[in-house]
């Protein structure tokens, strides 16, 4: 089966990179001929993942694959870990240091928003050795 | 009605080197050189006129309609853009400068700056409105608009669903010039006086496939020195009872204009095509949803940075502001508040138009995005525009798409005559 693969880098501490590898997915997916709507949810989802890996994370990575019926993306980083993963979903949660919050990041919305968008979330989390997110939409719903 | 894809940007195909310039800015990725001259993929353009302002051979051109159209017309109204203003001098006041229309032919002068007040003022009732998708984005701007329409369908449900300050400006002097005069609309002309070309395919070929009501389209460049001939030789300017604008629908024509006029809000005013792109790539990742209104013009410096226009648009904006100085030292008044602003909102909508798709079916649409990137791949990552592309992706893709070879590549070309060569070598 025909499957685009894509990895990309996160770099750490760096907001103003930190959103092309979700806009350059968003592109491929209109390219594809995705509905819109399908394009927002992941655009907006793999987004708030890279900002995580960004604020949290110390930078990472991002590998996508997409067939014929979802997309598939996984971000991963090498930093802390969450400790609490109940308490990290919920909405207004946030450990980010007060200068993030100060750049508008860091609200506490980023995995819920996530929930909120994907249609599958896994977290694959470990203390000091890093955090895996995975997301899936698919672009018809069942 | 079946739009097409009429386009005032053309091509002068003597003029056209067939250089990188136009191919190297173009937001949409609209323009491909072939045999050695510019080509414009009429699907992408969204007149936004930058290849006009980059082409250093004058080669991209505006189409409008010629002066001689106002012998065309019974009964002619004059809708000068805001623009107009800016690119006199201060000895050429906006009373002037309306008279000088009237001097040159018109029967009836109607500001769109008129118009464009009443825009903002259906725009602050339109954003007490609780259920509109925010930041709402200003429709005012034709090529921001289809620049949307192409690559922002999610941003679509944020436009300002209102109709844009010429098209309202245009129905009202009808309106007017009838209940005033009793002049039948069929003997009427509506001349825009146009900074840009998107506002000439917007009239041509509007987006929201409703015929507009303007009939005529004149760019600023070629009405500026019969205007400016005329007004060197008015004598005494007699305040002729014309309702002029306030200075809100006046500032409309530089950047900041429109949204400092709304008076409620985070308002942020950004141009220039590519800022534009910058801008909403933030807005669809949700990263806006502190903004409330985002005032977004194609053009360097709004509308007095149109290609129609003469002045730079920095001075421009200088003897802009001297009239709206004027103005506000003459009448602080503005325009009573619309009793119907629903008059003016948008009556059909604006549609997604997905010409960067691949393929119908997406089957066939992975199996191409796959060639894609394994053309990409043999290729050499300079983007450096030879073969006619703006990269060496968009290549890949005119490949793909049938419409470029791999040979168009001059390093690919390379490669293979020394292959060849050396396969001759071989048969020695």
């Amino acid at each position: 089966m025909s499957t685009i693969v894509r990895d990309y880098t996160i770099p750490a501490n760096d907001f103003t990179i930190a959103g092309e590898a979700s806009s350059s997915v968003r592109k491929i997916l209109s390219q594809l001929g995705v509905s819109p709507d399908v394009v927002k949810r992941t655009s907006i989802a793999m987004y708030e993942a890279e900002i995580n890996a960004v604020i949290h994370g110390n930078g990472g990575m991002a590998h996508v694959e997409i067939d014929k019926n979802k997309i598939y993306i996984r971000i991963s980083d090498e930093g802390p870990g969450i400790a609490d993963l109940n308490l990290a979903m919920q909405e207004g949660y946030s450990t980010a240091p007060d200068s993030i919050r100060e750049m508008g990041f860091g609200a506490g919305m980023g995995l819920s928003n996530i929930k909120k968008n994907a249609d599958v979330l896994d977290i694959e989390t470990e203390i000091n050795k890093g955090t895996i997110v995975n997301i899936t939409v698919f672009f018809k719903r069942e | 009605m079946e739009q097409g894809y009429f386009h005032s940007v053309t091509l002068n195909t003597i003029k056209c080197k067939g250089c990188t310039n136009c191919i190297k800015y173009c937001p949409t990725e609209a323009i491909r050189v072939r045999s050695g001259k510019a080509v414009i993929i009429k699907e992408r353009c969204i007149d936004c006129g930058v290849c006009i302002r980059v082409c250093p051979y004058h080669a991209k051109k505006a189409i409008t309609d010629s002066l001689t159209a106002i012998k065309d017309y019974e009964y002619k109204i004059a809708l000068p853009a805001p623009s107009l203003y800016g690119q006199f001098g201060p000895s050429y006041s906006r009373e002037r400068i309306v008279l000088a229309l009237k001097q040159f032919g018109f029967d009836y002068v109607f500001e769109v700056a008129r118009a464009a007040e009443i825009v903002t003022n259906a725009s602050e009732n339109y954003m007490i409105n609780k259920d509109i998708k925010k930041p709402v984005i200003s429709s005012a701007c034709p090529a921001v608009v289809r620049f949307i329409q192409i690559r922002f369908p999610n941003l679509i449900d944020n436009l300002l669903k209102i109709e844009s300050p010429m098209e309202v400006a245009a129905a009202l002097s009808k309106q007017e010039v009838h209940e005033k005069y009793g002049i039948p609309y069929e003997k009427m002309g509506v001349f825009f006086i146009s900074p840009c070309a998107a506002k000439v395919t917007s009239v041509k070929a509007p987006y929201e496939n409703v015929k507009s009501n303007v009939d005529v389209v004149l760019s600023i460049k070629d009405i500026y020195l019969p205007l400016l001939d005329i007004m060197k030789k008015q004598g005494e300017i007699i305040k002729e009872p014309f309702s002029l604008s306030s200075a809100i629908g006046v500032a409309w024509a530089a950047t900041g204009g429109e949204s400092d006029a709304i008076k409620e809000g985070r308002r942020i005013a950004v141009h220039g095509i590519h800022n534009v792109n910058d801008i909403l790539e933030q807005a669809i990742q949700g990263g806006l949803d502190n903004i409330d209104f985002i005032e977004a013009l194609a053009c360097p410096e709004g509308c007095l940075g149109g290609p129609l226009t003469v002045e730079n648009p920095f001075i421009a904006k200088e003897n802009l502001k001297n009239e709206i100085e004027k103005i506000k030292k003459d009448q602080a008044h503005r325009v009573s508040r619309t009793e119907n602003v629903d008059e003016f909102v948008w009556k059909s909508k604006v549609e997604y138009r997905p010409i960067m798709k691949l393929d119908d079916d997406m089957m066939k649409a992975l199996e191409k995005m796959q060639m894609i990137d394994a053309i990409t791949e043999g290729l050499y990552d300079l983007d450096c525009g030879a073969c006619g592309a703006p990269s060496c992706r968009a290549l890949a893709e005119d490949i793909v798409r049938g419409i470029a070879k791999e040979t168009d590549c001059i390093f690919k070309l390379r490669e293979k005559v020394n292959s060849i060569a050396n396969q001759l070598h071989q048969i020695e």
